[in-house]
């Protein structure tokens, strides 16, 4: 993409972000631009090409900008630079550090540096001078908050590269050569600890992506339990407005299984990004020990913030998790809302007058989501080693209708469907995932079974298709009452009921803000499941259908408070024993 | 409005539309404001040297040979405590026969917050509706819309909300109001004694629909001087966004715009977001806390309105008439506040969240019952029970007319609990009902 003189051009015309520049030289697609008006430059990027004419997207406001004013083209694509300092930090959609900029409101054209050119990091080499090296590979770490940072060969180097020196262990900036490497052409090439990687484009460095199957824990036991998402999988959660989408996301971001954790907030509120970064320095991850801002990255383009830079944040987001999965880490993406990205690639299609498709969505809505899910997974590394980028999005279908184009085009990519209903949300069963409606394409997966067995237990898989099979049952018989009436049904079906609410109670609801409850551990997941499947294995004495409604309401009050108290404590053990009494009270041997 | 002489001034227009005029005028600036014989116009659209002005009040009558003098700035709000107890139209102009204020001239629509530099929202708003302080309680730098009927007392409601909510400055944003409405709230805030707290911009039914769409941006840079310049607690009342919305279809139809859900724009809602994330806690004490009302038509939150509008907010209050008691109430079943957890059981008493969530399961069942009893089954005795709690629960908590503190709407929580259920069904924790379940006299 190199060019000898940069092109540059004048606006011929404005349509809200939209502007049309006439270029006196080459241009390419998704080249980064910016427009010169007095005291500020507004970044922008090329979306379309017509003879002279480059269509740009500005990622700021263009009030004020004038027919005329003049356009830097810059060479190349909307890149973000990767090196030690990204984690912890509040960036806005194009990897402004928001912590730097001054004042209280957002300036325009006010970009600032991601990384720090001044910091000093502990360098150690993992190569020596002499090695073979190709793109992605491991020269060296530096500790970044606990996390060995691994300084790699630039991912854009194409062929192989021999190390003709790698500097000794020191503290070092990340603008100081860390290693020389020299080409095939036997010419030098200096590395630092940052490089330059296109957001658009996905980072391939390594070896192989087979398909996941390591269980992520989440903590959240309808989703460990009944529908399970993988390291390096892809899943969804698309609900109405108020259905839980973002308390069950910042529920996995503070107990997900991953040494990473990148926000990208999409489109949403602004208040919901500030809760993490004032409640994240506070809270530990009960992993580590740490404090949990230590491992979670935010990217901040929330509602109010310039539409095509919310269009761009997923993708800056996506290459960061990118970058850190080569680094051999398990990186979980979580984004909110994808549909708020959507619908700014569905303003910037109108704005250039193309063909609408459905409900006026660009027709290529499906392959674009296609393509940046496609993004995420489990991989092998050229040296071996593992990593994983697991991405959850939700989707926020208009009206809450499910078939609508971002959620069908998202369906169609992810492989964990996570469907918040409306009427449990309102009957407040939170987290509001559908038991029946939700499905993870994992538990069929023979090397996931695989791995269940071996590392939860061998009858693990068997516990979750007989769970769900007393919801389906449950859901039957409660239809079949309403129908017909308490009274004209048999017992059974009130049974049958009963059991089913008993793990709904006890198992899929979960009060995400009590500290106890919030998050399970798979072992007490493994306990409490077990207990509740003997509970509705056992056959019970009933004489009439209110006897049974009264007994299971005591029995799920025993083990909510179970569920309330930390596991295996006095108290937890006390109601167990309340618990086993009341069971043996209408229990048939 | 007069014009100046380094204003540029045209007189050929080339083309108009039902809301827009298009002429040859070099050199302008995006978003600019110009003049067309006397009615304000704001630049849409440039191409080349072909500008296209969005005339607010319609080009009805516009002659091609129209003056049009561009005025080389977007539209602006003089700001300082001279804004106090007056009132505007939605340019800014004072309608209150008052003379003009002197002060800062601000460009409205000004950017956005730095999310790093906002605060937490975190101070309680107490109204004295258990229907919001118990169920659904505010806090400031929220942003939350009643969604209702428009048969529906939000104006009333809106009113009792805005004066006991102790703000230091009121904000009222009126889009498509009634003579008869505003005259409404002049009324009670000047009953009140709370006139010179106010500051108003009106749009009513009487002036063109476009002219709305300037109110609730020129509403919130007045709140942003309060807020910021001055670190005062701002309460902003817009009502009613879904004539706002309607303002904002009428134009984008009439500019040949691809409109998605409901012939609504596309970009409905980054147009509704820019307007209710001005809602925001500031570091230095000052506070934005936006209080909007959006109309349903038929109950409908399906409609792209109020649908983005849920998806932007946090959380929605809904009234409904409940007919066992004749009253309106605050619906517990569709009205949220999303930040109430950052308040309740922490700054209000601990059994707070537990006794609000066990009456609104408890008022659930109690649906449920009456559905049973409308197919005609027999009720159990648990369901008879939760159908007099329901009652009670509406009357002495849900209603809108209750006026009282929070730790009274708790304990009337708990009495109505021990008044008709055993502790096993109201299933709050342990150590709760042992502390707090009422003790036989
Ligand atoms: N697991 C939970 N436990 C308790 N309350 C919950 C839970 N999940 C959601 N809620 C309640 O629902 C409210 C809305 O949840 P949330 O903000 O996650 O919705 P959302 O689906 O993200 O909505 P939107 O699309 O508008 O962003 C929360 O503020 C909280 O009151
Ligand atoms: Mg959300």
């Amino acid at each position: 993409m190199a060019k000898n003189k940069l092109t540059t051009g004048k606006i011929q015309s404005i349509i809200a972000n939209l502007l049309i520049v006439e270029a006196d030289g080459p241009v390419s697609q998704n080249e980064i631009c910016y427009i010169k008006i007095p005291g500020v430059q507004l970044m922008a990027e090329v979306i379309k090409i017509n003879g002279n004419n480059a269509y740009i997207q500005v990622f700021e406001s263009t009030r004020g900008l004038k027919v005329g004013d003049s356009v830097e083209f810059t060479g190349h694509m909307l890149e973000v630079t990767l090196g030690p300092g990204i984690l912890s930090k509040n960036f806005d959609g194009l990897q402004n550090d928001l912590d730097k900029m001054d004042g209280v409101f957002l300036k325009r054209g006010d970009y600032t540096n991601p990384l720090e050119d001044d910091k000093l990091w502990e360098f150690k080499a993992i190569a020596k001078a002499g090695d073979k090296v190709f793109a992605g590979d491991w020269l060296g770490e530096v500790k970044e908050n606990w996390i060995p940072h691994k300084i790699m060969v630039p991912f854009k180097f194409i062929g192989s590269y021999t190390i003709k020196s790698i500097v000794s262990e020191g503290e070092y900036k990340i603008n100081d050569t860390i290693a020389v490497l020299s080409n095939e052409k036997n010419e030098d090439i200096a590395i630092t600890m940052i490089q330059k990687w296109p957001v658009r484009i996905p980072i391939k460095n390594y070896k192989s992506k087979p398909r996941p199957f390591k269980i992520m824990e989440t903590g959240v036991r309808t989703m460990d339990i009944l529908n399970p998402i993988v390291e390096g999988g892809t899943g969804f959660i698309p609900g109405p407005f108020g259905s839980g989408k973002t308390v069950l996301q910042h529920g996995l971001a503070k107990q997900a299984e991953a040494d990473l954790i990148i926000v990208a907030a999409c489109g949403e509120r602004a208040n919901e990004v500030v809760e993490i970064f004032k409640e994240y320095p506070e809270l530990n991850d009960p992993r580590t020990g740490r404090k949990l801002i230590e491992r979670t990255t935010i990217v901040a383009n929330t509602s109010n913030m310039p539409v095509a830079a919310r269009e761009a944040s997923v993708y800056t987001a996506m290459t960061l998790c990118e970058y850190y999965r080569s680094m051999g880490l398990r990186v979980l993406l979580l984004a909110d809302s994808t549909s708020r990205w959507a619908q700014a690639l569905r303003e910037m299609s109108n704005r250039m007058e193309e063909l609408p498709g459905p409900d006026a969505f660009p027709m290529d809505l499906s392959a674009i989501v296609s393509s940046f899910y496609a993004r995420a997974g489990y991989v092998y590394l050229n040296n071996g080693k593992t990593g994983s980028v697991t991405f959850i999005g939700t989707v926020s279908p208009a009206g809450g209708n499910l078939k609508e184009p971002v959620t069908e085009s998202t369906k169609k990519a992810a492989r964990c469907f996570y469907a918040l209903s409306q009427q449990r949300a309102d009957s407040k069963r939170y987290p509001a995932i559908d038991p029946i409606d939700s499905y993870s394409k994992y538990l069929e997966y023979p090397e996931f079974i695989e791995y269940i067995q071996k590392n939860i237990s061998s009858d693990w898989i068997e516990d979750v298709l007989y769970t769900k099979n007393i919801l389906l049952r449950g859901k039957e018989a409660y239809e079949q009452i309403n129908i017909l009436g308490d009274d004209g049904v048999p017992i059974s079906y009130h049974l049958n009921f009963w059991k089913s609410e008993i793990i709904d109670f006890v198992i899929l609801q979960q009060d995400a803000f009590d500290d106890v409850d919030a998050s399970t551990p798979i072992k007490r997941q493994k306990y409490m499941l077990k207990s509740i499947i003997n509970i509705c294995k056992n056959d019970y004495n009933f004489d009439s259908f209110e006897e049974v409604n009264h007994y299971f309401k005591k029995i799920i009050n025993f083990c909510k408070q179970m569920n309330y108290s930390d596991f295996q404590s006095e108290q937890f053990k006390e109601y167990e024993k309340k618990l086993n009494t009341t069971i043996e009270e209408r229990k048939i041997a | 409005m007069e014009t100046k002489a380094f204003q540029k001034i045209y007189t050929k227009i080339t083309q108009v539309t039902k809301a827009t005029c298009s002429l040859s005028a070099p050199g302008i600036g995006y978003e600019e404001l110009a003049i067309i014989n006397g009615r304000l116009a704001q630049v849409v659209k440039i191409n080349k040297d072909i500008v296209t002005l969005q005339v607010f009040s319609g080009t009805e009558g516009i002659p091609t040979n129209a003056e049009v003098v561009f005025m080389g700035k977007p539209p602006t709000l003089k700001v300082s405590d001279e804004l106090s107890g007056r009132i505007f139209n939605a340019y800014g102009e004072p309608i209150d026969d008052m003379p003009d204020i002197q002060g800062e001239e601000r460009e409205i629509g000004s950017p956005s917050v730095n999310p790093v530099r906002r605060e937490q929202p975190s101070e309680l708003i107490a109204t004295g509706i258990a229907g919001i302080d118990l169920n659904n309680t505010i806090v400031t730098g929220q942003k939350i819309p009643f969604f209702a009927d428009p048969d529906q007392p939000f104006n009333q409601v809106m009113a009792m909300v805005a004066l006991r909510a102790q703000a230091d400055r009121i904000i009222l944003g009126g889009m498509g109001m009634t003579n008869d409405d505003f005259l409404f709230y002049k009324n009670v805030f000047e009953n009140a004694g709370a006139s010179d707290r106010i500051v108003s911009f009106i749009n009513t039914t009487e002036n063109p629909s476009v002219e709305r769409l300037l109110v609730p941006d020129m509403a919130l840079t007045a709140a942003e001087y309060f807020a910021v310049d001055k670190n005062e607690k701002v309460l902003v009342l817009l009502t009613d966004m879904t004539l706002y919305a309607d303002a904002l279809s009428i134009v984008s139809n009439r500019m040949d715009q691809i409109p998605s859900k409901d012939s609504m724009p596309g970009s409905l809602y980054s147009d509704l977001a820019k307007i209710y994330e001005k809602a925001v806690q500031f570091p230095e004490g000052g506070s934005i806390t936006i209080i909007a009302v959006t109309t349903l038509s038929g109950g409908d939150i399906t409609h792209a309105i109020p649908d983005n509008t849920g998806y932007i907010t946090e959380g929605q209050l809904f009234l409904r008439k409940d007919s066992d008691i004749g009253k309106v109430i605050v619906d517990p079943f569709r009205s949220l506040s999303r930040l109430k957890q950052l308040v309740i059981g922490k700054q209000t008493r601990e059994d707070h969240p537990q006794v609000m969530n066990a009456a609104i399961r408890l008022f659930a069942d109690a649906a449920n019952a009456k559905t049973k009893l409308q197919n005609g089954f027999d009720l159990s005795d648990y369901d008879e029970r939760t159908l007099n709690f329901a009652k009670d629960y509406s009357n002495d908590l849900l209603a809108i007319d209750v006026n009282i503190e929070i730790n009274k709407m708790i304990d009337t929580g708990w009495n109505l609990f021990k008044k008709h259920f055993t502790p096993e069904e109201v299933a709050i924790k342990k150590e709760f009902v042992d502390k707090y379940w009422p003790k036989n006299e």
